[in-house]
Parts: C-alpha cells; structure tokens; sequence
C-alpha cells in the first residue's frame, strides 16, 4: 500500500511539473506581443516596454520559465518604475489590470467557489445514488424507465439552460426566491443558503445524472453474481440483496468520480457562477480572460489543473482502498 | 450529416469485426424505439443545418438584416406583435432590438452548433487513437511517455483552457476553427486511453501474434487487425463526445468569449435573451429548446448506438436485471446499462 501510494502521488508531482511547462508553453510562448497582452489595450508604449522588462521578456525562454517555477516555490521580487514588489510563494505572477497578486486573488475567491461546490456536491450525490437505488429497487416497471428517461434529459441540459429557466420561474414568475445574490456565509448563513440554492440544485440536477447511471449499473452487476443468486435461494430477502450488498459494490466507483467531480468543479464551475454571479473562481476566469489579465488566467489554469491532478490521486487512493485488486495491477 | 456518418462507420465496423457481424447490429439498433424517434429529430436538425440558407430563402429572410421597424422603439426593443412577433413572414419571430430574423438566426445557428462539434468530435478522436495506438504498440519508452502526456491531458479541463486559448489567439484566426481546434487538442485524452488499453489486450491474442511472426510491420499490424476491433468502443466513445461538445461551443458562446457576433450561434442567443426574457421569453424559450433537444437526441442516439454496438452490455443487462422476463426488455431500451 504504502508503495503504491509513493508510485501514485509521484506521477501526480510529475504531472503538475509537466503541466506547469504546458502552460508556460501555451500562454507565455504563443506568438504575439505578450507584454501588450498582459499589460491590458490602454497601455502605451513605453507602459509596454516597462512591463516586458519587469516580466523578464527579453530573456531567453527557459530562464523566464526558471523564474517563473522560482516564483511558484521561492517566492520573486517584481522591480518596475514605483519600486520593488515582494511576491511570496507561491507566487503565480501580478495581476496587471489591478495590480494584485494573483494568488491572494484566487484565495480571495475561493470560498464562494467552496460554498457552491460544497451545497451542490450533498444534493448531487443524494440525487444520483437515489435515482439509482430507485430505479434498480424498481427495475422493469415504469419507474425504471422513467428514471432513465430523466437521467438522459439531465445529462443533455446544459447547465445554463436549466439555470436560466428556474431564475425565470422561480424569482421572475412565482417571485419565491430572491434573484441570487452571493452572501458570505459568515455574514448571515441562512441568507447565504437561500441565495446559494438555485445554483446548488441547478448544478446538483446536471452533475446527477452519472452517478444514478454508475449507482444503477454496478449495483445490477452484483444481482447478478453468482454469490447473490445463492444468497436469494437460501432466502435473504430482495431489500436486503439491495441494500447491504449490491450497494456495498457500488460505493468504490462512486467515491472515485465524485472526488474527480469535486476536483474539476474547483476550475470548472465556470458556468454556473457566471450565470448566478457568484463571486467565484470561475467567475474570475471569465472575467479575466474578458479583460485580457493573461497572468490571472495562468494562475487560474495552473490552480484548477493542481485540484484535478489532486483529486486524481486521491480518486486512485481513495478507490484502492476499497478495492485491494487494483494496488495489485 | 453527422448521423449519417455515424452509422456508415458503425456498419463498417460490424461487417469488419465478424463477431458482431452487421445485422445484430442494425437489428439491435432498431429494435430501440426512442433511438429510432431520437435518429428522426437528429436527421431533421442535420438538414436545417445543410438546408440553412434554403430555407432562410424560402422564408425570403436572411440572418443579419435589421429590421428596426419590427420592433418598439418605446420600449428599447421589444418585438411587435404576440410571441415575440412571429408571423407568415417572420416564422419564429424577429431578435429584440435589432429585429433579425430569428428563424433564419436559429437555422445558421445550427450550422455552427453541429459543424464545430463534429469538427471537434473528429480531431479528437484521430488524435486520441493515433496516441492510444502508439501508445499500446510502442516499446515501453514510447508508451511511457505517451501515457504521462495522456494523464497531463486529462487534468486539463477543457473548458478552461478554452477560455484562456481565446484570450491569447488574435481575432484574425476565425472562431469555429479555433474552438474546434482547442477541444480536439485538449479533449482526447479519454479516447486515446481506451484504445491503448484495448490494444494492449488485443496484443496478447493469437491473430495479432500471428500477423507479427509473420513479419507485419507496427503500422499494418494496427491498421489490419486493430482498428477493426477498436473500431466498436471508438465509435461508442465519440458518439457520446459529439453532444459533449456541443455544450462546450455553446457555453463559450454563451460566455462571450466563443463565436462572435454577427455569425448566430444558440450559445451566444442565449447570452443575449439573458436580459430580454421577460419582454421576449421566445427568444430564450427557442433557442434554449433546440439546444436541449439536440443534446437530448444525440446522447439517446449514442446510448442506442452503444447497446447496439457492445453484444456484452446487450447480453448482459437481462440476466439479474429483473426477476420478471418481459421487463427487462422495455428497461433496456433506452439504457445502454452497464
């Protein structure tokens, strides 16, 4: 186990350096004029010059790229017309639209992030696994085929498009709920949920779907081993076949996708943020690349790639753990 | 068109890999009743896409004429007549402010919708078997690295470096081209994963044994006996990808970062109705609809494609499913289970 676990997390260290060079590679090195990208449309020309120098541009690529990796774990000092900046590790770069360190912006943004992720992540999974203990309980009736029907229909909805018809329903027409305005939980919780819960549902009836899908299938996987057909002739009733082993089987995959769900949301929740207006880390990409802030949407891209690289390994360990036959492979 | 093609390379995957042979296939495909309803809608859409400036014509509109006196300047905007003035002219109605057609939007709005993700679909689906191939046939050097490339892929999220791919590529590169582009080179790592696994099993049985001791070269021993039997879970995979990318163009539209205005795209409609829903719900309501519709018909096609194409999931599903026989069949239909 303990092998493994080195073997895991080392190809998760190389992965993140491999990204880093990525990355580098695709916003750094890409052709145009990057110190005029970075620096935003209004700047002048000596603005420009400025900034190439303070970002090190005319510096051959590997050494931008050592100071930009020194940066990350050692921290870096920004010397530009006002004085020198000190930018602790890790360090992702400054923000050139509004002067600001970019990993104190994306740590300023990551509760809101959190909040929704952590709402929808409960409803989600209780909808999932639900859908898919119902319909296998009620295999080969209507219901089943019903579930299965609104499954696909959840897989299909973009995200966008459910949350702008619930907005229309529920705070235009019906007038129920508040149009959602983030409210930091430490401010006011109950307001902070009631605002919050049509992203957490929207969210919570897109990301369903495959978990009643993966519920359903490895449950119906284990009806149909032989150890089950023995339990059911020696009289253990169909509830408990469901309940005590069939979703004993199913649980190792669902943990697996939920860890690389919640990962992926940390970047990925892009959509869904824009559409609520909460002040979040995908917000905060949108609204980046809008502006043209090129060390914001690094920094960002580097953090969402770091969280998916992360929950990857904890995925593997998390499944190795409940199943020993892949420590083995 | 992309049907079309779908279930062209699917019949010749059957008839190549004897196994399966290419009638169980069709069989199994229409014995599916909502695959055959979901098969109807999608041809329907590929035609309004082919059909666009057709039909446009027969309309006698086109998608970029303004029509200011279609709509209430008093208002800001707000299209005249009932349900956001659709008429024998105007047959879903003209676009709030600027009085555009919006048929004829929505019809060129398909054409973007299915032509950048079937361009994106096909990218990712040549890189990812090109990789997962030499991946699974290459010494172990070769698949080393190309695996931990494939697993720095997947922690790419697309979206994401979508959005900051936008940012940086000059406005000059046009749009479509360019998301295409950046989903069939961030997304394939999914596909290139299964094939190398497939090929790395498929190394081990006697046919391929025997092609390599009768001195095959790597490239015709992957074109010869591989891609026939890859050629089933490729086809599953990406006919589930293409919806998947149908939502990503449309989300990037949607953001403002996607295709740009003047060209339609149901994304970017959307974005636009955002603010006009209350005066004009048919301009979210359409284009909100035809996107899930679309969706919906193309994983119900994927999903029928893939019951049809794995014999295992096909066989399987019945047996534990339900202890009552004549169930089981109906459960199946839409469900690609397992």
């Amino acid at each position: 186990m303990n092998r493994f676990l080195l073997r895991r997390f080392g190809g998760a260290l190389f992965v993140l350096v491999a990204l880093t060079v990525v990355v580098y590679a695709i916003f750094y090195v890409a052709p145009g004029n990057v110190a005029q990208i970075a620096c935003g449309p209004r700047c002048s020309p000596a603005q420009v010059a400025q900034l190439s120098d303070k970002l090190h541009l005319g510096d051959p690529v590997y050494v931008q790229y050592a100071h930009f990796v020194q940066g990350i774990f050692a921290g870096r000092d920004y010397s530009g017309g006002t004085g020198t900046i000190h930018c602790g590790a890790p360090c992702l770069g400054i923000s050139y639209q509004g002067d600001q360190q970019v990993t104190q912006l994306i740590l300023a943004k990551l509760p809101a992030t959190a909040s929704l992720i952590v709402g929808a992540f409960v409803l989600w999974m209780l909808l999932g696994v639900g859908t898919g203990l119902l319909s296998v309980w009620r295999r080969g009736r209507p219901t089943e085929r019903i579930l299965t029907a609104l499954t696909l229909a959840g897989m299909s909805t973009p995200v966008f498009v459910i949350g702008l018809l619930l907005i229309i329903v529920f705070c235009s027409t019906l007038q129920w709920l508040p149009f959602p305005d983030y409210v930091p939980f430490t401010q006011d919780p109950a307001e902070w949920g009631w605002n919050l819960l049509l992203p957490w549902v929207s969210l919570a009836v897109i990301s369903a779907a495959p978990y009643a899908r993966m519920t359903r299938a490895s449950m119906l996987e284990t009806l149909a081993d032989d150890h089950v057909r023995t339990f059911r002739a020696y009289g253990v009733s169909e509830r408990s076949l469901v309940w005590r082993h069939a979703l004993r089987g199913a649980l190792a995959p669902i943990i697996a996708l939920a860890a690389l769900d919640v990962g992926m949301m940390f970047g990925g929740a892009v959509l869904t943020e824009s559409l609520f207006g909460i002040p979040g880390v995908g917000r905060q990409l949108v609204e980046a690349v809008k502006t043209v802030d090129l060390p914001v949407v690094v920094g960002l891209v580097l953090v969402t790639g770091f969280f998916v690289v992360l929950a990857n390994a904890v995925a593997d360990v998390l499944h190795a753990m409940a199943d020993r036959r892949v420590v083995l492979s | 068109m992309s049907e079309a093609l779908l279930v062209q390379e699917a019949g010749a995957a059957t008839t190549a890999a004897p196994a399966s042979g290419a009638s169980p296939f069709w069989q199994r495909l229409r014995t599916q009743r909502a695959v055959l309803v979901a098969a109807v809608v999608v041809a329907l859409l590929v035609l309004i896409a082919l059909g666009a400036p057709l039909l446009a014509a027969i309309e006698g509109q086109d998608p970029t004429t303004y029509h200011p006196k279609l709509v209430d300047s008093a208002t800001g905007g707000v299209p005249l007549g009932s349900f956001g003035g659709i008429s024998a002219e105007h047959w879903l109605g003209v676009e709030p402010l600027t009085g555009r057609d919006l048929f004829a939007r929505v019809a060129y709005g398909a054409r973007v919708s299915l032509g950048v993700a079937l361009a994106a679909t096909v990218a990712q689906v040549v890189i990812g078997v090109a990789v997962g191939l030499s991946a699974g046939l290459g010494n172990r050097y070769v698949d080393q690295a190309l695996s931990r490339i494939t697993d720095v892929m997947v922690a790419l999220p697309v979206m994401v470096i979508a959005l900051g791919v936008l940012t940086v590529v000059p406005a000059s590169v046009p749009r479509p081209v360019l998301i295409a582009g950046v989903i069939g080179l961030v997304g394939w790592a999914g596909i290139s994963k299964i094939v190398r696994a497939q090929t790395l099993s498929l190394k081990s049985r006697d046919h391929v044994a025997a092609a390599r001791l009768s001195g095959w070269g790597g490239v015709q021993i992957a074109r010869r006996e591989l891609l026939p039997a890859l050629a089933a879970p490729v086809i599953t995979y990406s006919v589930l990808l293409f919806p998947a990318d149908i939502v990503v163009e449309a989300a990037l539209s949607f953001l403002g970062v996607g295709i740009k205005p003047p060209t339609p795209s149901w994304g970017q409609m959307l974005s636009d109705a955002d603010t006009w829903y209350q005066a004009a719900p048919t301009y979210l309501l359409i284009p909100a609809a035809l996107l899930f519709v679309t969706v919906f018909a193309l994983t119900v096609l994927g999903e029928g494609v893939r019951t049809a194409l794995d014999p295992r999931a096909a066989s399987r599903l019945p047996i534990g499913t339900s202890r009552k026989k004549s169930g089981k069949k109906s459960g199946k239909k839409k469900e690609a289970g397992a």
